[in-house]
């Protein structure tokens, strides 16, 4: 067999790539646009709020502030005004806050034992209820909203914020038993097996065996919870009273209902304080938010 | 709850445990979602004003929901913002996710930019984008000021483009999930096929579009299913970037829904609107779950 | 016959880990060369950069004494079978043969007239209008073998094909790609793990480890000469017995001796080049052992059974002896209680000896 002479010219090696390649350029430039187009209205909040009026009237937005001040976030977090009360957003905060934790906490309490239910004890017309849940889901929840007030009244929290919160924890339901169940249902059965053959009952399998290696979905229920209880706005502004405005409904009032002059760099300070939480909590779990979503999102 | 007796109970009493558990799903499914639409709906065959009263007055308040100027506005605006939306939302999620899947560098800081504004109220994208597009100090006058005088955008006070302006607030907030969800499923294609695509000489074009595309089907499917979910729903964007104007010029059925039920003291109206919308949900989910359960038999 | 596929100096890195070393290879037109190795050995990067999937951190590929180190794969007349199949799941099968053709802008006529063939020749004709996902594993092979077919190439490029099906599907498969080969001709490269695959399809074996190919052989030579000791543990199920040693002078005669036990040297072929005083490694395959038979050397050994694997046709003897264990290969029809004696004897003539230090073969 004749071997093949070895030209020390001719091609060997790598490709000749250049680092601005056309293909290149077009990748990261589009990207690049991209990018300015999701990042630009953050940096505008950020830099509009530090500035003071006058210089926001002299009219370019996406200039840096050329004397920075911090008094459009003290007039928004303390001062502001909401019908009758003038103490700012601190008051819609409080009520957030008071909404958000037990809401969290009961919608997964409630929701994790539903989906523990589902997935390991059958019993006949469980399917049937799950299914109406899942449908509730997409159910515009207009057409459950009268309802809701009516029996709120009956039971006389419609206004208070224990009412908000049965109401997150009712409507939070299809989304996170969903959730859980899919996740027990992941889990391997010889666990449950092994507990029966323990003799473990319902509640013993739930709290020694299952909650302990749920974590991470009880993470990641966690981040869809405190973020979309926080963003609300539609709940929050038919099931409270001014007193009781959760941050989002205490915001839209400062923004939207001022009389006279607007005050820019306030509503953005404002706007920014509002979305601190959920920014915060996005930031700091990072991949576990996307998996949560997309959990969240891959339905059946 | 583990027994000895050989003599089997009561089918009630069967995961007696695990019943009384459920009771709250119970409830919710029964009471407030299956018993809550029922009720509004009997109830938008009434007259109920301030208070709901069993007046029956037949189609009455649906010829009248019909004829409005105002709610004809807003099942326009929604078909609109829905059909842009969801073009617009694929193909941006889609050809970034596209971009992002070539293996290029800083990859997560490009992810945490496109994502952050989904963790957003929909009342702070409206309010920010109201701010950006205000035409004295926003978008248009930057562009002026760069010398194009003429430039005219401002979808705040112009009645016949504020739904674009609500447009790119609401597909601000919402591609980068979208994005998220292509990107995953990119890369759940294997490899190989990659490599069997370039050794039969296939284009990179050709192979998004002749193999890839056609692989992502579930895919685009749930993508689609959310992004129609959430489209019905819009409100809370409304309200705070326009407030339903210019003069009513981006009303949505949320908010006429809203506006009447809890506004207008106007009951009756409120629950014909809202039945109105369970409808156009039941027409496009039909479809998609008859289309979704018949392939799974099939399988 | 001339050089099909010519491979200089092929180097590749990533970062800091080299996964191939400077690897230069001939393959002979119509040849049938088997890559073999254990896994991240680098026969699949090797066969990567062959097709142009890859892009070596130095050196050149020639295919048909043509450079083709900075073609891309469509060009340089390879086709290439996965061992994932890859085929196309939306595609009829009768698609996912003439998508490329078509790319390509090959006339309608001629398409079908490779796909008839590709499609007599694999025996894949009623599948034509199926979609993968109704067919089985063979058959889905047989597709991607098919694809491959269609593109009139010269080259064959397999990657570990039969590693994803089941070992009677494997079998039966194997043979088909060994009459594909004789009736087309090809030359073909072939990536594989299973040493069976490569001793029954290759005219010749390349075994590679960490990136360099420790023989270049045929089958055969390479089962009876090893050139080093891992080339003579890899092939060959049951693997090889071997001995740690040394050569001695014995009765001014060279013999080896492991544990103080001494192992007559008669009938070993190179014993030239063997220094007493050396540290070696005895090694003695399964099958050159004989368990109480008269032979001609004389000499034996006495062992002790351990455990013995009945395997029908032949049977399994694990014995012990000077410190090691060893396997003996024997008829089925002899059995051995465990913890019996036995006397053993070696052919010296198709043993190895192995240098401890350097593991090549004297």
């Amino acid at each position: 067999m004749a071997a093949v002479e070895l030209s020390g010219a001719g091609p060997r090696g790598p490709r000749p790539k250049r680092t601005f390649s056309g293909r290149n350029i077009m990748i990261y430039g589009t990207l690049f646009v991209a990018a300015v187009y999701y990042a630009l209205p953050l940096y505008v909040m950020i830099v509009t709020s530090l500035k003071g009026m006058p210089e926001i009237r002299m009219g370019n937005i996406f200039s840096p502030p050329m004397e920075i001040t911090f008094e459009p976030w003290v007039k928004a977090w303390a001062q502001a005004c909401t019908g009758l009360n003038c103490d700012g957003l601190s008051r819609g905060f409080m009520n957030s806050v008071i909404i958000t934790v037990p809401s969290v906490i009961i919608s997964i309490a409630v929701a994790s034992v539903n989906g523990y239910t589902l997935a390991n004890w059958k019993f006949k017309g469980a399917d049937a209820f799950f299914t109406i849940l899942i449908v509730g889901a997409f159910i515009p929840y207009q057409i459950m909203l009268y309802p809701m007030v009516i029996i709120l009244r009956q039971i006389g929290l419609y206004g208070e914020l224990s009412g908000l919160i049965l109401v997150h924890t009712v409507f939070g339901m299809p989304v996170l038993t969903l959730l859980f169940r899919n996740y027990f249902t992941s889990l391997p059965e010889e666990l449950f097996k092994a507990g029966r053959v323990d003799g473990a009952g319902f509640w013993n399998i739930y709290f020694r065996i299952m909650l302990p290696i749920s974590l991470p979905i009880f993470v990641v229920a966690m981040i869809l919870q405190i973020t979309g209880i926080w963003n609300d706005f539609l709940f929050g502004v038919v099931f409270t009273k001014p007193d009781t405005y959760p941050m989002t409904v205490q915001l839209n009032n400062i923004v939207n209902s001022v009389q006279g002059v607007k005050e820019y760099n306030v509503n953005m300070a404002a706007t920014l304080i509002t979305g601190l939480v959920p920014l915060f909590v996005y930031f700091v779990s990072g991949k576990l938010f996307v998996r949560g979503i997309a959990a969240g999102a891959v339905k059946g | 709850m583990s027994s000895v007796n050989a003599r089997p109970k009561s089918a009630v009493f069967k995961n007696l445990s695990a019943k009384i558990a459920a009771v709250p799903m119970i409830l919710t499914a029964m009471v407030v979602f299956l018993g809550g639409t029922i009720w509004t709906i009997v109830y938008s065959f009434t007259n109920s004003k301030l208070l709901p009263r069993l007046n029956f007055v037949g189609f009455d308040q649906f010829e009248r929901l019909w004829s409005s100027a105002r709610w004809i506005t807003s099942v326009e605006n929604l078909a609109i913002y829905g059909a842009l939306s969801l073009v617009f939302s694929l193909v941006v999620g889609f050809l970034l996710a596209v971009l992002m899947d070539q293996k290029i560098r800083f990859e997560n800081t490009l992810r945490t930019i496109f994502l952050y504004p989904f963790a957003l109220s929909f009342i702070v994208t409206g309010l920010v984008w109201q701010w950006l597009l205000n035409p004295e100090l926003g978008l248009q006058n930057i562009v002026r000021s760069l010398g194009f005088t003429n430039f005219t955008f401002d979808p705040l006070y112009d009645a016949n483009i504020v739904i674009y302006g609500v447009l790119i607030a609401g597909l601000w907030q919402g591609t980068g999930l979208i994005m998220v969800l292509m990107l995953a499923g990119l890369r759940g294609i294997d490899e190989e096929i990659w490599r069997a695509a370039r050794v039969d000489g296939i284009p990179t074009w050709k192979t998004y579009v002749f193999i890839i595309i056609p692989m992502l089907r579930p895919v685009f499917i749930t993508t689609l299913v959310l992004i129609g979910a959430g489209i019905i729903k819009v409100y809370d964007l409304i309200v705070a970037q326009t407030g339903g104007g210019p003069g009513g010029a981006s009303e949505v059925p949320a908010k006429y829904v809203y506006d009447f039920m809890f506004g207008a003291q106007n009951l009756g109206q409120g629950f014909a609107a809202s039945t109105m919308m369970l409808i156009t949900v039941i027409i496009i989910i039909i479809p998609w779950a008859f289309m979704e359960f018949s392939q799974r038999r099939s399988r | 016959m001339g050089t099909s596929v010519s491979v200089k100096d092929l180097t590749l890195q990533f970062g800091a880990i080299t996964v191939l070393d400077k690897l230069n290879l001939d393959i002979g037109d119509g040849e049938f060369l088997v890559l073999l190795g254990s896994s991240g050995c680098g026969k699949s990067t090797l066969l990567n950069c062959i097709a142009g999937l890859l892009e070596p951190t130095d050196g050149q590929i020639f295919i048909k004494n043509r450079n083709v180190t900075w073609e891309e794969p469509k060009d340089r007349g390879i086709g290439m079978v996965f061992q994932s199949y890859a085929l196309y799941p939306q595609m009829t099968v009768e698609k996912n043969l003439s998508f490329g053709l078509r790319i390509a802008g090959t006339p309608a006529d001629e398409i079908a007239r490779r796909v008839a063939r590709a499609a007599e020749i694999l025996q894949i004709g009623p599948l034509l209008k199926r979609k993968p996902a109704a067919l089985s594993g063979g058959q889905r092979q047989r597709v991607a073998i098919g694809r491959a077919l269609v593109r009139d190439v010269d080259v064959f490029l397999f990657d570990e094909p039969l590693s994803n099906l089941d070992a009677k599907l494997r079998s039966e498969l194997r043979v088909e790609i060994k009459r594909l080969h004789q009736n087309l001709k090809n030359t073909m490269i072939y990536v594989t793990h299973d040493q069976i695959e490569a001793l029954t399809l290759a005219d010749r074996i390349a075994i590679m480890r960490n990136g360099v190919i420790q023989q270049l052989d045929d089958p055969m030579t390479i089962y009876n000469q090893p050139k080093n000791l891992y080339v003579a543990g890899f092939i060959g199920s049951p693997a090889m017995n071997f001995f740690k040693g040394e050569i001695v002078s014995s009765n001014g005669k060279q013999v080896f001796v492991c544990n103080g036990v001494e192992f007559s040297l008669d009938g070993y072929r190179a014993t030239s080049g063997l220094t007493v005083g050396q540290k070696v490694v005895l090694g003695v395959r399964p099958e050159h052992i004989f368990v109480d038979e008269t032979r001609d050397s004389g000499e034996f050994h006495d062992a002790v059974v351990d455990i013995e694997e009945p395997m029908g046709a032949d049977n399994l003897l694990w014995l012990k002896h000077v410190g090691h264990v060893l396997s003996v290969r024997i008829a089925g029809n002899r059995r051995y209680q465990p913890g019996s004696h036995v006397r053993l004897s070696f052919d010296m003539s198709l043993a190895s000896i192995f240098d401890q230090e350097s593991e090549l073969r004297i």
